[in-house]
């Protein structure tokens, strides 16, 4: 391995066993928390972890719930997510989580149990591959075959998971290698001669973004997850720079909370389920601004109708993120937050004055006025979008966290649940996994234990990893789960409806528990409501009991999420109101 | 393929074909040589769904641990900058260099081709492999193997030319390339 590693003062070369290694370069790093499973592979790590109080260690009751915590771990506080799981299923029940934070930028190592080195190939006992199967879905991964590397191997990982471009990086530990004695190197000096992320803006290239941005009449600022990822200086740093500029803000899904969602310069998400203002501003300026975004294809929509007049900026750490799917004219490659800081010196040291945005602002609000994220209201039904109306109104003055799972639910949280502060909403926007949300709350609430930490779930969804919510009641994360119960696949039917003739083909919910007993039966607090009139008053009784929550909330059934642009169409062509069944073209059709 | 009463492809991926468009790339690709780095790099192209229509590895480093990889790739212009970002997302790949964009890359490839005959064809043979400074490594009575240096068209045309005259088996080893002149790299 090419790692060069210089003991420093305070961390003195010593011997010790792998799994003492492991442990001890855990604690160098700064990991309070992890999550994990046990099996035989990985004993002697949780030997060693059984005389180390000083790390939390949150026993899951499935590697997925493990991986999806150290996400939501990791994405509440900015930190790397950890986790521990065992050899062979342990590993691949991992992949999910892991896969999903590669596709969300997400700081996480994983440690695998290995069966003994001298048995790697033979099929043995619990052996996977586990370094194949998560080579093309993490950052990064290692096998570690000698204990002398062992040390450096973590903090090298640590290194990985957390520069550049966030991601998840495996260790892959057979279990001889942890019985073994080797030398435990400390982190400092520790770098990789591979490895240079660039993080500093070309000096040139920010003037001459701004003089794109001193010449635009249509600008609009595009951010996305990087903003968030690059630490709450980067959100501030944005907020500088946009009120020098006065540019309007919107945000993919991940970068919501880096922009206040007050802020009358927020145009809400933009994108399939974004509001009709921003992705009108996407559609019409002049001048794009893209940082720490990827254009995605919930984004884009079209791509030969992507914002056809505009110049854009692109500004992201990874440069595999410029020109991929979109071509820009101007490509930063370096930090956001370093990136923003860099523009709002340069903007405030040529001409402070802000560009007269007069017309531009005109017409956005005219955009606005069509109040796309707008709902016909009910007096008998809890409408989903009332819900989370509620739900916000109730816990906004509160230190609330929200995580989601996938569906509906989830388009509805991030339309009508408006945050203020970053790393306050945790989502799976890349890979879209279900069963996402309830695991992260757990390791939000890991976290943050006096918070208030809140899944808005489907009742779909919420099955796949529910065996998690055992984790809470063991570990005390009284984690509230808000269930948007409307008996379906939501956004299955949705897709069924707008695509296949209402022929709702398996996505009707059937035989669901009764998800008061099923809170009970795990020790936890069950609640329902189907009545908008007791909404207000059940979320607080939610939000006041010290402990585990399933708030049932039964919400009408076949609601669309809308307003939305359907698939192969671009940004000027949404639905609004309502779906016919003919807006999706032949070419929409084949699309996800 | 051997079939010629269908038009039904061998496999799926006969029926793929190069788009007009596309240019050919031969990437110089520096590692780190570690356990699993080739899987990494030959992982990329197939995830992405890029071509390789040649690969060669080995260590060229052995004190650094350093291994050149030579890829000969085609796609779009913008597929060929993304297979090069990509790769240098790759945490052990140290550089990247595109020999044929840098003008400077000059390519060769040794094959190993064998052609069994006898009488005129054996002769012809042997005088063919002359003009091309084919080397012979092994001949029996009703055989040779050469040994050919050379681009690859050469070998293409060589391996042309010998099929009517016996040839039965061809071993190439893929494209290297370095660029000319004193510098490195
Ligand atoms: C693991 C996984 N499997 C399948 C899907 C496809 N999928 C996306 S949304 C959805 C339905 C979600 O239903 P529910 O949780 O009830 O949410 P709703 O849309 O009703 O709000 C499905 C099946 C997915 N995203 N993830
Ligand atoms: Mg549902």
């Amino acid at each position: 391995m090419d790692t060069q590693a210089h003991p420093g003062a305070d961390t003195e070369a010593r011997m010790m066993t792998g799994a003492e290694i492991v442990i001890t370069a855990l604690q160098e790093q700064g990991v309070e928390v992890m999550f994990g499973y046990p099996g035989g592979a990985v004993l002697p790590i949780y030997d060693a972890l059984y005389s180390t109080p000083e790390i939390r260690h949150i026993l899951v009751r499935h590697e997925q719930g493990a991986g999806h915590a150290a996400e939501g771990y990791a994405r509440s506080t900015g930190k790397a997510g950890v986790a521990l799981v065992t050899s062979g299923p342990g590993a691949t029940n991992m992949v999910t989580p892991i896969a999903d934070a590669m596709m969300d930028s997400i700081p996480m190592v994983v440690i695998t149990g290995q069966v003994p080195t001298h048995l790697i190939g033979t099929d043995a006992f619990q052996e996977c591959d586990t370094v194949g199967i998560t080579r093309c879905c993490a950052k990064h991964n290692y096998l570690v075959m000698d204990v002398k590397d062992l040390a450096r191997t973590i903090h090298e990982a640590f290194l990985i998971a957390t520069t550049g471009r966030p991601g998840p990086v495996v260790i892959d530990i057979p279990k001889d290698v942890q019985f073994a004695t080797g030398r435990y190197i400390g982190k400092d000096g520790v770098t990789r001669r591979t490895y240079q992320p660039q993080t500093e803006p070309h000096p040139s290239l920010i003037e001459e973004a701004i003089a794109m941005m001193r010449k635009a009449k249509k600008p609009v600022f595009y951010t996305g997850g990087g903003v968030i990822n690059s630490g709450p200086e980067a959100s501030q740093a944005l907020r500088d720079l946009q009120k020098a500029t006065g540019f309007p803000v919107t945000s993919t899904l991940m970068g919501l909370g880096a922009f206040p969602a007050s802020h009358e310069d927020w145009l809400g998400m933009l994108g399939m389920h974004g509001s009709y203002e921003a992705n009108q501003a996407m559609h019409d300026c002049d001048l794009m601004i893209c940082v720490g975004a990827r254009f995605d294809d919930r984004v884009t929509g079209r791509i030969d109708a992507f914002s056809p007049n505009s110049k854009k900026i692109h500004i992201d750490i990874d440069p595999s993120s410029i020109n991929k799917v979109i071509s820009v004219e101007l490509p930063i490659i370096a930090d956001c937050g370093n990136a923003l800081t860099a523009l709002n010196t340069a903007w405030k040291g040529t001409r402070p004055e802000k560009p007269d945005l007069t017309d531009w602002r005109a017409q956005i609000n005219a955009w606005r006025a069509r109040k796309s994220f707008a709902y016909s209201g009910s007096d008998t039904e809890i409408k989903p979008q009332y819900a989370i109306e509620r739900l916000h109104a109730l816990t906004k003055d509160r230190d609330t966290y929200i995580s989601t799972e996938v569906g509906q639910h989830q388009m509805w949280a991030a339309q009508h649940y408006h945050f203020e502060e970053p790393n306050r909403w945790m989502t799976s926007g890349g890979l879209g996994t279900m069963g996402y949300g309830l695991p992260a709350a757990v390791g939000i609430q890991a976290a943050h234990p006096d918070a208030l930490v809140i899944d808005i779930a489907g009742e779909a969804s919420v099955q796949m990893v529910l065996q998690e919510l055992s984790t809470a009641v063991q570990h005390k994360l009284p984690i509230k789960i808000f269930v948007l119960n409307n008996e379906w696949m939501g956004m299955v039917r949705q897709w069924q409806e707008l695509l296949h003739e209402e022929r709702y083909s398996h996505s009707y919910s059937d035989s669901l528990p009764d998800f008061v007993k099923l809170a009970e039966a795990y020790g936890g607090l069950g609640l329902v409501c189907d009545d908008p009139k007791d909404l207000d008053s059940k979320i607080q009784e939610m939000i006041d009991y010290d402990g585990p929550v399933v708030f049932d909330c039964r919400v009408t059934k076949a609601e669309n999420c809308l307003p939305m642009i359907p698939s192969g169409a671009a940004h000027n062509e949404m639905i609004l109101s309502e779906i016919t069944g003919d807006e999706i073209d032949e070419t929409g059709r084949g699309l996800v | 393929m051997s079939s010629n009463q269908t038009d039904i492809p061998a496999s799926a991926y006969d029926m793929s074909h190069i788009d007009e468009a596309d240019e050919r790339r031969t990437l110089a690709i520096i590692v780190d040589n570690e356990p699993g780095v080739l899987g990494r790099v030959v992982g990329l192209f197939s995830a992405r769904g890029y071509n390789i229509e040649s690969l060669t590895v080995a260590e060229v480093d052995r004190r650094r641990h350093r291994s050149r990889i030579t890829v000969v790739t085609n796609g779009s212009p913008q597929m060929l900058e993304q297979i090069e970002a990509q790769l240098l997302r790759l945490v052990p790949v140290a550089s990247v260099t595109d020999m044929t964009k840098s003008k400077r890359g000059v390519e060769r490839e040794l094959a190993l081709i064998k052609v069994a005959g006898t009488g005129d064809k054996r002769v012809e043979a042997l005088r063919i492999a002359e003009i091309f400074r084919a080397r012979v490594i092994d001949t029996t009575n009703e055989s040779f193997i050469f040994e050919l240096t050379g681009a690859s068209d050469k070998i293409d045309q060589f391996c042309a030319l010998m099929r009517p005259l016996g040839l039965n088996e061809v071993s190439r080893t893929g494209v290297l390339s370095i660029k000319r002149g004193a510098e490195p790299g």
